[in-house]
């Protein structure tokens, strides 16, 4: 009938063991990626690279200046369209979870997840370059945008979605308002799963090439003007590594390298933002 | 307390420089010299990457060229969304048709595509395209097939299965590959026919030059098409194509170059697959930059044409000494004087351009 | 109270503004698919055979291409995600491991799809080649198996980073009821934990099946690309995403051009459908969570 205390106990430390074990295997295919970028990335790494602009195949001394700034800025661009939109989402979602409006919210979310990102590409073709007469940065961002909404705005549903209520009926039995009691302490509270899901948001987009490639469409020189076109390290890289060129190749993996950094900073500047606005309780 | 104002103040201050920055951008609308956009073919990128560099250090042009694909070239011409495309397979009378203004073709460079395969320690393997025919439908199997050893006596061929590797994406290097198979082979052209894709009837298919080169040069057994300078810089390698002379040519700067002997039309569209020239590389190609004939639409800037047509002058003449460094083949001095007089049939308003 | 209705009216604002987006991305698709719906009605659905030269534009290959690679890569990716969950959420929350462990699958996900193509390419494929040829099959080496396993590593962090999220604000009190009663940590999460956090784990799961349904950079370089049929697990395949980056920037003619499209569309479609029978799924099997 019940079972023996040894037998439970048995089970739960083999139980440990397994979950230790396999989360560390997943480990594996991440190491042995940046092992491969790092190996192939980090010998074309240097002043020159990060400074200058793209040169042509042969030629010493080119860099992928223009594509690092590219990256950041219309990374930030989508951030700034995407993040504010898809709190409130993620706020909507949470707070009014049973009604009709959210569980339509919700469809288009996940909908919104499963486009392709070259159809999304293609959309905002459509929708802002065709028109424009013109390829353009901004266009870029926004596909970008799109892409992250889905997944700041989950994030932050399913955050708040845990948080127990009597949070906030504390507040709310103090007098302060409900939409002070939302903004300044449910969401707080949630900053750490909220922050999760916009890192992993900025992460996906800062790698994405197919929306860019109709839209902010590439450059081999330095622009920061948000209506032209304008150079990005996976457009780089996709130019470059499917050249026939050794140097070409080797200039591909360095900015691979370059962009899980990037990407590293990005969350550890994002974490650092967290630690400092959420609550603990 | 403390924490949340200087948290406040940094964000604010972020805004404060983001949006500085966008706004700053966004009217950066000083007198700028003028910037060409073009788009298509990968073949010529790195031609062009050189090319354009070159002419930006000459006079401080931009010249801004992305590789999407040929049929992308055209279709954003066509959308009128870059100056010129570039395509290594010219537009089909049916394709100028929807098009519904003239456009001109100018031809810039000339390439071959190579037939590499991977059969460790075989080099000098002769095909025609018959045999390529028969190994790409599957009807051939294994690399000691009679057929193969019939054009190939002094070989010991390997009882190895053949492995064929398309193309997934639609491009130049696919058209004119199947535009010479359908040119010389009955049986290709009833069945596969010419076009940027094709219904490969068997075997993977790899994305881009680079995505079959890779495979071939992994797969043993693997037969492939590539741009010949995927196959030169991968050291893969390359068969030597009968043509329609009945000589096995080895695809080289020299033997495109031949493939062009033979007549050209005036608006230079043709295809010089499987060429008559008895030393010509049956496989060869021009590469096409493509421009309205008529230049002022969309509310261009005259400018922005006098630019354009300078800039492709330039790329038929002295931009032609880059080639045979980067393995590309320049063009004959008779397509040369064809594409000036078509550069000179441009017009702004139905007034010649260029004098 | 005017700041509460303000807010409520900028939320249901943001709803909006959500719901048009998704709506235009469905019109458009439909509007520029149209001149292949006319021609074909759903006919192509059950086609088999994809060759726009000679006008055939069915789209069944790709259908199942995608559906195989999608489910495949998120069965293989689920045993690594939710132990990950657990193992950040519940047994490490805090120290280094779970920094190092954290970190390391936020990574994951920043990791370009197009590096995890040509790392697939390079990496992977040679060793299922090697697999191939141990079994006596054709050693391709790509195909729909090693295409899953790119998808599979992929789409661990969504799942997660999301689900360790979850699982560490269930409430303490809830899981000190549990060991209070007796319970081992195993028997707390598998009685307590699991139960409580099912919707939002589910939740990240099926963000992971979306992403994997749509991506297309990372696919396209390992899925062999072969538009027939595909005849075994270790066949060369392709997916609808793949299909339409390969052909679109070459396709000309408007048939082929709104066949394209239209399979930009039947993948929405088939995405809508997915989330709807997830969302019955997570019902029936939680209905007191949360």
């Amino acid at each position: 009938m019940a079972e023996t205390f040894k037998y439970r106990r048995f089970k739960d430390k083999a139980f440990q063991g397994a979950v230790v074990a396999i989360a560390l295997v997943s480990m594996l295919p991440l190491f042995l990626i940046i092992f491969y970028i790092s190996k192939t990335g980090i010998s074309a790494i240097n002043w020159d690279f990060l400074t200058q602009l793209p040169k042509p195949t042969g030629e010493l001394g080119g860099g992928i200046s223009n594509a690092i700034v590219g990256t950041l800025i219309m990374i930030s661009i989508a951030a700034l369209m995407s993040i504010p939109l898809a709190i409130l989402i993620g706020i909507y979602l949470a707070e009014y979870k049973e009604s009709k409006f959210a569980g339509i919210g919700r469809y288009c979310l996940d909908v919104l997840q499963g486009v392709p990102s070259i159809v999304i590409g293609i959309i905002v073709y459509i929708l802002l370059v065709k028109p424009l007469g013109g390829y353009n940065a901004l266009a870029g961002s926004f596909a970008l945008a799109m892409m992250m909404l889905p997944v700041v705005a989950k994030a932050t549903e399913e955050t708040l979605k845990l948080i127990p209520h009597s949070l906030k009926e504390a507040s709310i039995a103090l007098g302060v308002p409900y939409y002070k009691t939302i903004l300044k302490v449910i969401v707080p509270t949630g900053m750490n799963g909220i922050i999760t899901g916009i890192i992993l948001g900025i992460a996906r987009i800062a790698g994405e090439t197919a929306p860019l490639l109709f839209t902010a469409f590439g450059s081999p020189f330095m622009s920061v003007k948000i209506t032209a076109p304008m150079n990005a390290l996976p457009l780089l890289i996709f130019n470059y590594a499917a050249s026939p060129y050794e140097d070409w190749h080797n200039i591909a993996w360095g900015a691979s390298f370059v962009l899980l950094v990037l990407v590293l900073i990005l969350n550890l500047i994002a974490k650092l933002i967290a630690s400092k606005w959420k609550i603990q309780f | 307390m403390k924490n949340q104002m200087k948290i406040k103040s940094i964000m604010l201050s972020v805004l404060m420089v983001g949006l500085a920055l966008i706004s700053f951008s966004a009217c950066g609308n000083k007198e700028e010299k003028v910037e060409i956009l073009g788009a298509g073919a990968t073949f010529p990128y790195p031609l062009y990457s050189k090319m354009f560099d070159a002419y930006f250090k000459l006079n401080t042009t931009k010249v801004n060229y992305q590789s999407i694909g040929s049929g992308g070239g055209i279709k954003q011409l066509i959308n009128k969304t870059v100056d010129f495309g570039a395509t290594d397979a010219f537009m089909t009378d049916k394709e100028l048709e929807e098009a519904k203004v003239p456009i001109i073709h100018i031809p810039t460079a000339m390439g071959a595509v190579a037939v590499i395969y991977n059969l460790p320690n075989i080099k000098g393997l002769q095909l025609d395209a018959n045999l390529i025919t028969k190994l790409y439908n599957g009807e051939i199997k294994t690399w000691n097939d009679s057929k193969i050893k019939e054009l190939n006596p002094n070989i010991a061929l390997p009882s190895t299965k053949v492995l064929v590797v398309g193309r997934s994406d639609g491009s130049g290097t696919t058209f004119v590959f199947s535009d010479f198979l359908a040119k010389a082979s009955e049986e290709w052209n009833k069945f596969l026919g010419n076009g940027k894709t094709i219904k490969w009837p068997t075997g993977i298919a790899g994305k881009g030059n680079a995505g079959v080169a890779g495979m071939v040069k992994q797969t043993p057994g693997a037969i492939g098409y590539v741009e010949l300078e995927y196959a030169l810089s991968n050291k893969i390698e390359i068969a030597s194509i009968k043509n329609k002379a009945g000589n096995f040519i080895i695809p080289s700067i020299e033997s495109v170059t031949a493939a062009a002997n033979t007549e050209i039309p005036s608006d230079t569209r043709i295809s010089i697959a499987n060429t008559e020239a008895t030393q010509g590389y049956p496989i060869s190609t021009f590469t096409w930059v493509i421009m309205f004939k008529e230049q002022n639409y969309n509310n261009r800037k005259k400018e922005q044409a006098i630019t354009l047509l300078k800039l492709a002058s330039w790329m038929i003449t002295d931009g032609q000494k880059f080639h045979r460094a980067l393995n590309y083949s320049p063009l004959p001095s008779n397509v040369v004087l064809q594409s000036k007089s078509l550069l000179e049939s441009a017009t702004w308003d139905n007034k010649s351009l260029l004098k | 109270m005017n700041g509460d209705k303000v807010f409520k009216n900028i939320l249901l604002l943001s709803l909006s503004v959500l719901i048009l987006l998704v709506a235009t991305v469905l019109i458009l698709l439909f509007s520029n698919s149209f001149a292949t719906i006319g021609k074909f009605g759903l006919s192509n659905l059950v086609n088999k055979v994809w060759n726009p030269i000679e006008g055939e534009y069915g789209v069944l290959p790709f259908l199942i291409g995608t559906l195989i690679t999608s489910f495949l890569s998120l069965l293989i990716s689920l045993p690594f995600s939710i132990t990950i969950a657990l193992f950040l959420g519940e047994y490490f929350k805090t120290g280094f491991l779970n920094s190092f462990v954290k970190s390391a699958v936020e990574l994951l996900a920043g990791i370009p799809s197009l590096i995890y193509g040509f790392w697939g390419l390079f990496v992977v494929v040679p060793l299922v080649r090697q697999l191939q040829t141990f079994l006596g099959i054709e050693p391709y080496g790509v195909g729909l198996f090693t295409a899953s396993i790119i998808l599979a590593i992929m789409i661990i962090p969504y799942s997660a980073s999301l689900g360790q999220e979850i699982i560490k604000l269930i409430p303490t009190d809830l899981k000190e009821a549990g060991f209070a009663l007796g319970a081992t940590r195993y028997e707390v999460i598998r009685t307590i934990i699991i139960p409580y956090s099912f919707s939002g784990l589910m939740a990240g799961v099926i963000l992971s099946l979306g992403r994997a349904l749509g991506e297309t950079m990372a696919v396209t370089m390992v899925i062999g690309n072969s538009n027939n049929l595909p005849t075994s697990l270790f066949a060369p395949a392709n997916t609808m995403a793949s299909l339409i980056a390969n052909e679109f920037n070459e396709a000309s003619g408007e048939v082929y051009l709104s066949s394209l499209i239209e399979i930009g569309l039947i993948l929405f479609i088939v995405t809508s459908i997915i989330n709807y029978i997830g969302k019955l799924i997570i019902k029936k099997f939680a209905p007191h969570s949360n």
